[in-house]
């Protein structure tokens, strides 16, 4: 049992499909946040999902995905101010990392219009 | 040469009874062919293929799924080949989260009642072998067959 069920939490979707666990968060936070499969939040829990994964934060509280495999997947929320601030830093790192690479000056592709033309590449 | 190379079976919710089966019967065809299998799985879905193969004939390690998703971020294991079983869509995300942290050829071995409809929901690089089977697994194993290990 990861420790993300021992703390004090709220279930907004229960047993629903990943796809639409993530369009509730994207629908009901004040940001959002993608991060890859495997991202680790609190002590032990490892992001499960499709990419891109939305995490979201509404308030003091950080939206997220809870996949059990016979049970489907949840949308959880917790309040942490040191998650919330840990999202935002790496969202920070992302696109510094982006800057040094020149990437948003340089890129002249235009942006995939689906999921499995971002897999193409 | 698959000599000394590892493959990983990812099992989902094991409530579709050809899983069990098309997981030891993978395993046995890949140890066979030379891989280190491991078999990761649910506490429950552990215990069933571990019930069925008391000695360890087929199935020789075994491992907590989640544990092993923390240790494939950590680095600590990766694989050369990895099979995920599903037949429902807690299943395909367990097998997109494999593919997107592991260096790890993917599989998508999808099957049970809404099988087609599955694997058309699967938008991560995955070789996928799809069939509809729930209780009778021979159109699964005929599908495992073809796959080239």
């Amino acid at each position: 049992m990861s420790c993300v069920e021992q703390m004090k939490y709220k279930l907004y979707l229960e047993r629903t499909s990943f796809k639409d666990a993530r369009e509730y968060i994207e629908k009901n936070s004040e940001e959002v946040y993608y991060v890859d499969p495997g991202y680790k939040i609190f002590k032990d829990y490892y992001i499960i999902g499709v990419p891109p994964v939305a995490m979201g934060v509404r308030g003091k509280e950080m939206l997220f995905t809870y996949v059990k495999p016979c049970h489907g997947t949840f949308v959880m929320g917790i309040d942490s101010e040191e998650e919330i601030a840990r999202l935002r830093e790496n969202e920070a790192q992302k696109i510094k990392k982006t800057l040094k690479k020149g990437g948003l000056k340089e890129k002249t592709e235009p942006a995939p219009s689906s999921f499995n033309e971002m897999w193409k590449k | 040469m698959t000599e000394g190379k590892k493959a990983l079976l990812v099992m989902g919710c094991p409530e579709v009874p050809v899983q069990t089966s098309m997981v030891i019967y993978l395993a046995h065809k890949l140890d066979k062919a030379g891989y280190d299998v491991t078999v990761a799985g649910t506490d429950a879905a552990v215990k069933l293929v571990k019930a069925a193969d008391p000695e360890n004939h087929y199935i020789k390690k075994t491992t907590d799924v989640d544990q092993l998703i923390g240790e494939i971020v950590e680095q600590k294991i990766d694989f050369d080949i990895c099979f995920a079983f599903m037949h429902s869509d807690a299943g395909m995300t367990y097998g997109a989260t494999f593919s997107a942290i592991s260096k790890a050829r993917p599989y998508a071995i999808v099957f049970g009642k809404n099988a087609e409809g599955l694997a058309a929901s699967i938008d991560y690089p995955a070789e996928k072998i799809v069939a509809k089977a729930t209780h009778n697994p021979n159109p699964l194993k005929n599908k495992i067959d073809k796959v080239i290990l």
